[in-house]
């Protein structure tokens, strides 16, 4: 996988010019607001909603719930959007929750083929990775390829299962708890549980102690 | 509609270019255009349905060429004309037409929390009787709509399991062109990956989908 460039080539320079995008995105939203459709504001809280209070952390802790407390990982797996609520988590893009467990025989692997689903509640917006083509055509007909790509080559008996989110059904894997993480407490496993790991492309691990932070 | 959004099992389209700390957003105007499908789609002139057959019906070249909120940008700017919001004329013109009403906004930025907590339920908890049984064996229909469907190509004619029944919900492919929400049972069904890409798969792996009812019919 290329980790040097991305889909469409942003970030390499700031454009001191803006796109014709961008001053057309602007116009329309200047027109919506002008006829009081839009309120600004709004705007702005979606954005900062977006940005700064929904994202992988969400997943994160409810992952590290799971891997220490029996009783709630069985109601996640048995009713994943009610265990989620017990957390404040649900609503936009996380109405209906599956939670998917992966197991040393088993591998999970989330994608949408058909547009760009996503549990927005507990992961925050999709990376541009999950949106494009080369992810959404391929999961499905070469899931262990694209597994190879970000590092992870499953051995031959574990079974690969893809979850193409074709309905308003919106999946998180759950990942192993990883080797050597007996004395973390549920905070410092939260810390190590990734997005990656959640849609299914990486497994956690536990970096070595020196790379540790005390 | 057989377009070119359905790509899974596709080949040729790259590889997969991850981002290391990607950001929420790229560039402010994406930001701004995600925020504006949400804060119009209070308005309730068009469902979540609606909402991705109107990116699908994206020309595929153009499609392909277009980033994800660029999309959503021309998906927005389609909707408010063909649903009454916004006049043509004030799109090209930047400008209220003459005599416009002015409304009051439907998303208010106090209700915006409150909008994101809720979401928007697509299960209806209606009597519908399920066609099929967890465990039943089920060929996913072939058929060709010419409108929105969510049931992919590469499934269409292959034999799975369902493995779970997850309730009524409402049917995209009538809900798209306002026809109605025609609900039904929606199931999760099992596909070998060998049944759906042939000897080259492996034995074991298998791919999911969430099908309804209208989709399937008995193996």
């Amino acid at each position: 996988m290329d980790h040097d460039h991305h889909e469409h080539g942003h970030g390499h320079a700031h454009q001191v010019v803006p796109s014709d995008l961008a001053l057309r995105v602007k116009a329309l939203e200047s027109l919506l607001v002008e006829k009081g459709l839009v309120d600004p504001a709004a705007l702005d809280t979606v954005v900062d909603t977006y940005e700064r209070k929904i994202g992988p952390r969400n997943g994160a802790r409810v992952v590290a719930r799971a891997w220490v407390d029996p009783a709630f990982k069985h109601r996640l797996l048995a009713d994943s959007t009610a265990a989620m609520a017990e957390f404040g988590y649900g609503g936009a893009q996380g109405e209906h929750m599956l939670v998917v467990e992966n197991t040393p025989d088993v591998h999970n692997l989330v994608v949408c083929t058909l547009c760009s689903c996503y549990p927005w509640s507990v992961l925050g917006l999709p990376p541009v990775w999950y949106k494009s083509s080369a992810y959404r055509s391929r999961a499905v007909i070469d899931p262990r390829g694209v597994l190879r790509e970000f590092g992870l080559d499953l051995p031959e008996h574990v079974e690969v299962r893809v979850w193409d989110s074709t309905a308003e059904l919106r999946y998180l894997v759950l990942p192993e708890r990883p080797a050597g993480s007996d004395g973390l407490d549920e905070e410092e496993l939260a810390a190590l549980v990734t997005r990656d790991a959640m849609v299914g492309v990486a497994k956690v691990a536990v970096p070595p102690a020196g790379a540790r932070k005390a | 509609m057989n377009g070119v959004h359905d790509m899974g099992g596709m080949h040729g389209m790259g590889p997969i270019r991850y981002e290391r700390n990607e950001p929420v957003f790229h560039e402010r105007w994406e930001a701004r255009v995600f925020a504006l499908n949400i804060a119009m789609r209070a308005w309730r002139r068009w469902n979540i349905d609606a909402g991705r057959y109107e990116i699908e019906l994206i020309p595929p070249a153009e499609y392909l060429r277009m980033t994800y909120y660029e999309r959503w940008f021309v998906r927005l700017v389609e909707l408010l004309v063909k649903r009454d919001l916004v006049a043509r004329e004030e799109i090209d013109t930047g400008r209220p037409a003459p005599g416009a009403r002015k409304e009051k906004p439907a998303l208010a930025a106090e209700r915006v929390a409150s909008m994101v907590r809720n979401g928007a339920i697509a299960s209806r908890d209606v009597a519908v009787a399920p066609r099929f049984a967890v465990r039943q064996r089920v060929r996913a229909r072939t058929i060709n709509p010419a409108g929105h469907t969510r049931l992919p190509r590469y499934v269409r004619g292959r034999t799975g399991t369902i493995e779970r029944d997850h309730g009524v919900y409402v049917f995209p492919d009538t809900n798209a062109l306002f026809l109605g929400e025609k609900p039904q049972h929606v199931y999760s069904v099992r596909f070998a990956a060998r049944e759906l890409w042939g000897e080259q798969a492996p034995p074991r792996d298998a791919v999911y989908l969430d099908l309804w009812d209208d989709y399937l019919e008995p193996a």
